[in-house]
């Protein structure tokens, strides 16, 4: 045998799925947008919905305001499903959903709109996101307390490996820990623990199913295990993250091995969809974002034997804002170009036999072990949340200390940052998508008509039976049942959410800030905490700073890092997390007596969101300054500055020392405090190093 | 006084009064005022608290000043919650001083516990303020003492939560006039320090987290054991949960109004001013201070001899006059 028969595949292998993470504005706008995808040869659907729907309010709940159709599209009830999906043959579809906390509720609608269309549920196939630790440590669209997420989870992974068997309930994510700051061994260990916590709880709900039955159990859960998948991220130092994705391959076999039972070697298989790397894209020269997103792409399809099953690429221009469908296409003609023009689909395993990628692997492994032996002695994921949040933050600020001293380059940010004028960013909106800010209201008034339509006798009755479902002792009663009966009655998004808050309760996860580690007082900063003392000595007091994040955003990286840098810099904090409204903002700015507040959104809401708070200020009298930080598109920056917003940051100002010293220098202008009187407090923005879209 | 300074005369009056005629509008500016280290501010500070003394209230303030106590973890935000809510049901309104005890390496500190509190911010009867323990020497930082006094002329009720047990309901009862220390089952390092002495003993016991069941149940038996066997026949231990639907929370509302009832407050207070104006007198004068007024024998002995309704700053001036003498 020659030795060029075993370097080729006797055949060309098939590409992986591709999508275009999508959704904007209303259903019908977002289905025309997905029909034109399929038509562009993307293979698969990737919906991105909006914040309201992820966190389960309707558009005409106060928390909703500026949010509605912003970073994807709004789905209240089976009528905006059906309007989505229009025309599109659900029997064929490939259809992946970032939902979470509302997961089950948007399976329903998906169900019932597969009905309609005349397709019974087990022939339908794709996947629900569904991992709700990350939400808690990361992404923060949850809805309800970790036990009760849990539940829900167990619940469609039983109903489903029954019921839609082809469909994947739960996609493991370690893409967002990466976009939170993890390190390759955090984003393996904590992945691996997340999935372990779920699929222990999906063992009590099988058993709990088939009491006694030893061994249907065991038959289901090596069903259960073949449907896990995992969603995770690639940077840009893609041989090392190559190596992450086949120690993830190994441990996932090992623990399926090990802690399971499973033998089936096709349900052993890691299997996982990628969305490629989003905290690394620059604000600043974006086009170069270009060279970054082909190269992750590479980490992700390199070798056969660790390669994705799906891929979505983000847009060169996410640290903008929202990407438009032209720059939606370009990432899928990377997908393309990747696929068809090179030969990486024609080998084997290029690495199989490597010593430098196995070398890798092996010190991965070895770190990643030890990490998950944290967790466990933590109690397992659900229970550490909030250590793997203070660790996530705390690599976060090491990421930026490397980056602010020059130590990591970033090209065109920190090094090489002399440029020529873009051409791509020069149209009117700068070169990226601006929702339509009428789309709220029509949505609102849609939703009215939608209500007073259906039969309401039918969504009470409906709704009271969700509610004893959820009550039920012991959890005893799979929610999935009457979560679909809901849905076909006509129900809503905000709905449905608000019983099983009514039965669960709320909840706010870890900020994580509390516990990250005080930075040494050594150059920038040490002069910084002599500039806050100097202050401290003028006001009569310390320095106080709110960092708020109004809206459903739960982006709170940039939030995070501005409260422990200010903290780190001598300020009294008060940071109180994500999904504020304006009267809460306006309240602790009050009663907290503030000199200064920054406000965080990467959601697009801006426009609509920031001048309410100031609004909110005044009403409570509150004077402190306001400075604002995220997404925030070039052409926008006047018009809050008219507002009455005295700065605003964006990704390019990555150098959150220098922002701080903005913000004293601001505080000490405007002679705040000292005499009694409430304090005016200006409001500053912080988004650093995360991008709008990173949402996927 | 200087021309900058004489434009605020009257500023601290004015806010002392409105606290006194219960405007909790006032709420904010008078905290900023007590906060505030700045050589005209601490005039303004006193002609503050000045207005509100028992002298011219023509008695103790009136609001309950309960100190709520206990370890990290041990679900102090989920009971205010609670408790905040069923206070407003009522009809009372509620102030909160929330004591951070964040590393101070850099001087800063995160003020994250008002998060952790669920209240309606539309609520103008409800204050939440977030304060950094700040450089102090034993109790609390004089801010807070001055704040809670401050407060509880104009709301019913002024709950300070600390982070701690051993030293901090120590330290909450030179002002608290009931002090509740929340402990969550199975913490048995709070029976340990119970028995040692390490740890006052409280005037209210909460165990949480009552829906964990039999481990509630024990840690509440185990509890009342260790306070009957050290004697305490009047420490009321109240179990809670804060799960929907909470459960205990009227009783232990109850068992607070019930301890106040008890207790002379005006003796109480009387005491707590004594002491923290000894104190403040000993942080700022020392040991010299001290020795100039012959010991700290005499100088409790000159407090004692004071006319009750003075306030700590007049108590703090009298120790200094004596001083001088």
């Amino acid at each position: 045998m020659s030795g060029d028969h075993s370097a080729r595949l006797p055949e060309r292998d098939r590409p992986w799925m591709m999508r275009t993470y999508a959704g904007h504005s209303t259903a019908k706008a977002s289905n025309e947008l997905y029909r034109r995808n399929l038509a562009k040869g993307q293979t698969g659907l990737s919906v991105a919905f909006d914040l309201p729907t992820q966190t389960g309010y309707d558009p005409d709940d106060e928390l909703a305001r500026g949010e509605v159709g912003k970073v994807g599209v709004p789905v209240s009830h089976r009528g905006d499903m059906a309007a989505l999906m229009d025309g599109i043959p659900l029997s064929e579809m490939n259809t992946s959903m970032t939902i979470n906390a509302t997961a089950a509720w948007l399976l329903a609608l998906y169900i019932v709109a597969a009905e309609e269309q005349g397709v019974t549920q087990e022939h339908l196939q794709g996947t629900t996101q569904n991992d709700i630790i990350k939400e808690f440590l990361a992404r923060g669209t949850y809805a309800f307390p970790p036990a009760a997420s849990m539940r829900l989870i167990a619940d469609m992974i039983a109903y489903t490996v029954e019921h839609v068997p082809k469909w994947n309930p739960i996609n493991i994510c370690s893409y967002h820990l990466q976009e939170a700051g993890a390190t390759p061994v955090q984003e393996i260990a904590f992945a691996m623990s997340n999935a372990q916590a779920v699929l222990d709880a999906a063992r009590e709900r099988v058993q709990l199913a088939h009491a006694g039955d030893e061994q249907a159990t065991q038959k289901l859960m090596e069903q259960v295990f073949g449907r896990i998948s995992f969603f995770v991220n690639a940077g840009v130092r893609f041989v090392e993250e190559h190596a992450k994705l086949r120690a993830m391959g190994v441990l996932w076999e090992e623990l399926g091995r090990e802690r399971y039972g499973v033998q089936n070697e096709r349900h052993l298989r890691f299997r996982y969809g990628v969305q490629v790397n989003s905290l690394g894209l620059t604000e600043a020269q974006p086009e170069n974002n270009v060279q970054r997103i082909v190269l992750e792409a590479l980490a992700v399809t390199l070798g056969r034997d660790a390669r994705a099953r799906a891929i979505q690429l983000p847009a060169w221009n996410e640290a903008l804002g929202l990407p438009r469908p032209w720059d939606q296409q370009w990432s899928l003609r990377i997908q393309q170009v990747l696929a068809y023009e090179t030969d990486i689909l024609e080998y084997p395993d290029i690495f199989e036999g490597s010593i430098v990628m196995d070398g890798l692997v092996a010190e991965l492994l070895e770190g990643a072990r030890a990490e998950m032996a944290v967790v466990a002695e933590h109690g397992g994921a659900v229970e550490a949340v909030a250590y793997m949040k203070a660790a996530l933050v705390d690599s976060h600020r090491e990421r930026i200390r490397r980056i602010e001293a020059g130590e990591q380059v970033v090209v065109g940010q920190n090094r090489y940052a002399e440029t020529e004028e873009s051409p791509l960013t020069a149209d009117a909106e700068g070169g990226i998508l601006v929702v339509d800010p009428a789309v709220e209201a029509q949505q609102i008034e849609a939703l009215r008509a939608w209500r007073a339509a259906r039969d309401q006798a039918a969504v009470d009755a409906a709704l009271a039976e969700l509610a004893e479902a959820a009550a039920a002792p012991e959890q005893s009663t799979n929610l999935m049942t009457a979560t679909i009966a809901a849905a076909r009655a006509g129900a809503t998004t905000g709905e449905w959410s608000r019983t099983l808050r009514d039965v669960f309760g709320s909840y706010r996860a870890p900020t994580g800030v509390g516990e990250a580690a005080a930075a040494p007082a050594d150059g920038d900063l040490g002069e910084l905490r002599k500039e806050v003392a100097r202050l401290q000595e003028k006001l009569g007091r310390r320095p106080k700073i709110l960092v708020g994040k109004p809206g459903l955003d739960g982006h709170s990286n940039g939030a995070e890092q501005i409260a422990v840098r200010a903290r780190d810099s001598g300020m009294d904090v008060v940071y109180e997390g994500i999904r504020l409204t304006p009267a809460q903002i306006a309240a602790s700015a009050l009663q907290e007596g503030v000199h200064v507040i920054g406000l965080s959104i990467l959601s697009g809401s801006h426009r609509e969101l920031i001048p309410a708070v100031i609004d909110a200020l005044h009403e409570a009298g509150v004077t402190a300054p306001v400075v604002v930080g995220g997404i925030i598109p070039e052409q926008d920056v006047e018009g809050l500055r008219q507002a009455g917003v005295a700065a605003v940051y964006t990704p390019k100002d990555f150098d959150i020392t220098r922002i701080m010293r903005d913000i004293v220098e601001l505080v000490g202008a405007e002679g705040a405090g000292g005499d009694g009187a409430v304090a005016a407090a200006p409001v500053a923005v912080a988004g650093n190093g995360s991008s709008a879209n990173g949402a996927a | 006084m200087s021309g900058a300074s004489r434009s605020q005369d009257g500023v601290g009056a004015v806010l002392g009064a409105r606290l006194r005629e219960r405007d909790l509008k006032a709420a904010p500016a008078a905290l900023n005022l007590l906060e505030s280290t700045a050589a005209a501010d601490r005039e303004q500070a006193a002609a503050l608290l000045r207005e509100i003394s028992p002298a011219a209230l023509g008695g103790e303030a009136p609001g309950h000043v309960v100190g709520i106590t206990g370890p990290p973890g041990a679900g102090k935000s989920t009971l205010l919650s609670a408790l905040l809510k069923a206070w407003r049901s009522e009809g009372r309104t509620v102030a909160m001083l929330a004591v951070d005890p964040s590393s101070r390496r850099s001087g800063g500190s995160l003020l994250g516990d008002r998060a952790r509190v669920e209240f309606d911010p539309k609520d103008k009867e409800i204050f939440i303020r977030s304060t950094s323990a700040g450089e102090r020497l034993g109790g609390l930082a004089w801010a807070t003492r001055a704040a809670a006094h401050a407060l509880a002329a104009a709301f019913d009720v002024v709950v300070i939560e600390t982070v701690g047990v051993g030293q901090a309901e120590t330290e909450v009862a030179d002002v608290a006039d009931t002090i509740a220390v929340v402990v969550q089952p199975g913490s048995g390092d709070v029976l340990q320090f119970l028995k040692s002495g390490i740890m006052e003993i409280p005037d209210v016991l909460v165990v949480t987290k009552a829906d964990l069941g039999q481990i509630a149940l024990s840690t509440r038996r185990d509890v009342s054991a260790a306070l009957r066997s050290l004697g305490s026949r009047d420490t009321r231990v109240v179990a809670v949960s804060s799960l929907s639907p909470p459960q205990g929370i009227e009783e232990l509302i109850e068992a607070l109004d019930e301890h106040r009832a008890s207790v002379d407050v005006r003796e109480r207070r009387l005491r707590a001013r004594r002491a923290n104006a000894l104190a403040d007198f000993a942080h700022e004068h020392g040991e010299r201070g001290l020795r100039a007024l012959g010991g700290r024998h005499a100088a409790e002995q000159l407090l004692a001899g004071q006319d009750p309704k003075l306030d700590t700053a007049a108590l703090v001036a009298t120790l200094e006059e004596g001083a001088r003498r």
